[in-house]
């Protein structure tokens, strides 16, 4: 093999690259929590909410869950102008986010909610709860702990994800991987330091919704 | 087209194993006696030369072929060629022109001879007709779409002022979108691709603002081919003092021919 390994660009670009992770970052904070939130909404919605309610929500479970993540976000970018709703694309991509993780987070809790034994609901009622204190103290925050591995995996994806918003120049870290590849023409080099931060990252959140769920849930309640 | 190129290139190899034995004549005198101009045009390239819906080649190269052979009183020969056999297309005398969205560079000149200008090909700055923007310093404070890696991205990122927004799109359709959406003022490009954008009738029209980089197309013949250089070069002439050749830009390229082409 006669390829000289070459990183002495990171000298040079390692602003860029910095730049990218505190977007790619910034996108992963404002979607996880808006679109978790979103997600426990649609999730009551969905499993609790009034009749009418039920299809709409589903409507929008159903359409986001069964089309391309980069379809949703060209829409929305290049297509919702005609509309006239003209986001930029920092914008562009956080809605896209929050729209998607809203959606797969939905499905995700409701699982979690109708896991609730009925007689859970009973005792709240028993208690004198209204009918949100009894979801909010009594339903919701164990649906959440019984769920919480397979919610961190979601963000997690989503953060992944979040790798094509590059495509409308948003300045993530993608973008600026390839950014770099298109001046140095280092594609190995560019491509491996951006792998290696992504790792990284997602090791990071995993282990960052792993303390916030144990914050969260304190007790660890029997099954 | 497989079949029509191998019988091209047998035809061609069996004209120059004919001529072998001649000494080198007189190329003008060779197509005059022959009746016919075998011209190197490019088929993978519009709106320069390409395949259209009925097989039979189009474009600005091919219409421009034509017209030299029109105005030579022979008939026209397309030869389609890559842009890497091009070259070699002419200097085994299998064609007498290559008119395909040629540049000129040092290198190319040692081997071949070119033409005049006949057609614009440049890099460019883009945008809406009422928009001010005539040089780089215009785009203080304006957001300009390019495709990333490309020449105009590398040059604009040397030349537009510091508080100028770039955005750089993975490829020329995101650029294009971009720019046709709203999301950007204005979009630094080749005059091909604005070219593509006028053909689709679209609601922005992409106006030349300023250049960035230009390189405009030559035919190119072989060297050492006076009489030949002399025609080409006076037909050429004489289509761009008639308005033939800026019909033949606006019918391709969407745009009038720069005045100092």
């Amino acid at each position: 093999m006669s390829y000289q390994f070459d990183f002495l660009w990171l000298g040079e670009y390692w602003p860029q690259i910095a730049k990218g992770i505190a977007i790619t970052g910034q996108l992963t904070l404002v979607g996880g929590v808006v679109g978790v939130s979103l997600g426990i909404a649609c999730a009551w919605a969905r499993a609790l909410g009034p009749g009418f309610l039920k299809p709409v929500v589903g409507a929008y479970v159903e359409l986001i869950r069964n089309t391309p993540f980069l379809i949703q976000l060209f829409f929305i970018f290049f297509g919702l102008p005609s509309l006239g709703v003209q986001l930029g694309e920092l914008s562009a991509a956080n809605l896209a986010m929050i729209i998607n993780l809203g959606a797969y987070s939905c499905e995700i809790i409701r699982a979690g909610i109708q896991a609730t034994p009925r007689g859970q609901f009973e005792a709240g009622a028993s208690l004198a709860m209204t009918p949100f204190e009894t979801f909010r103290h009594v339903v919701l925050v164990p649906s959440l702990q019984r769920i919480w591995p397979a919610l961190s995996s979601q963000v997690v994806i989503v953060m992944l994800g979040s790798a094509v918003v590059s495509q409308i120049a948003v300045e993530d870290l993608t973008f600026a991987a390839n950014f770099i590849q298109s001046r140095t023409f280092r594609a190995f080099e560019a491509y491996i330091v951006s792998t290696l931060i992504y790792l990284a990252l997602a090791i990071l959140l995993r282990q960052a919704m792993l303390a916030l769920g144990g914050l969260v849930f304190p007790r660890r309640a029997a099954r | 087209m497989l079949t029509r190129r191998l019988f091209v290139a047998a035809a061609a190899l069996a004209a120059s194993l004919g001529f072998a034995g001649v000494s080198h004549a007189d190329a003008l005198a060779d197509i005059t006696a022959r009746g016919t101009l075998r011209v190197a045009v490019p088929q993978d390239f519009p709106p320069f030369g390409s395949v259209g819906a009925d097989m039979t080649p189009q474009g600005y190269d091919i219409d421009m072929a034509k017209m030299i052979a029109e105005k030579m009183g022979v008939k026209v020969e397309l030869v389609p060629v890559t842009s890497a056999n091009r070259i070699p297309y002419l200097q085994t005398n299998k064609v007498d022109l290559v008119i395909s969205s040629l540049g000129k560079n040092a290198e190319r000149e040692k081997v071949i001879d070119f033409s005049t200008a006949y057609a614009p090909f440049f890099n460019g700055v883009f945008g809406p007709a009422d928009l001010a923007l005539s040089k780089a310093e215009d785009l203080k404070g304006k957001t300009v779409a390019v495709t990333r890696g490309s020449v105009e991205d590398l040059e604009l990122t040397k030349i537009a002022p510091s508080d100028a927004t770039i955005k750089r799109y993975e490829d020329n359709n995101g650029t294009i979108s971009a720019f046709l959406s709203g999301q950007v003022e204005v979009v630094a490009t080749g005059n091909v691709v604005a070219a593509a954008i006028l053909a689709k009738n679209p609601p922005k029209r992409p106006e030349m603002k300023f250049l960035i980089k230009n390189s405009p197309c030559y035919i190119g013949l072989n060297k050492n081919e006076a009489a030949l250089l002399e025609k080409v070069n006076a037909v050429v002439a004489a289509a761009k003092a008639d308005g033939s050749l800026n019909a033949i830009a606006k019918k391709w390229l969407g745009q009038d021919l720069p005045k100092d082409l």
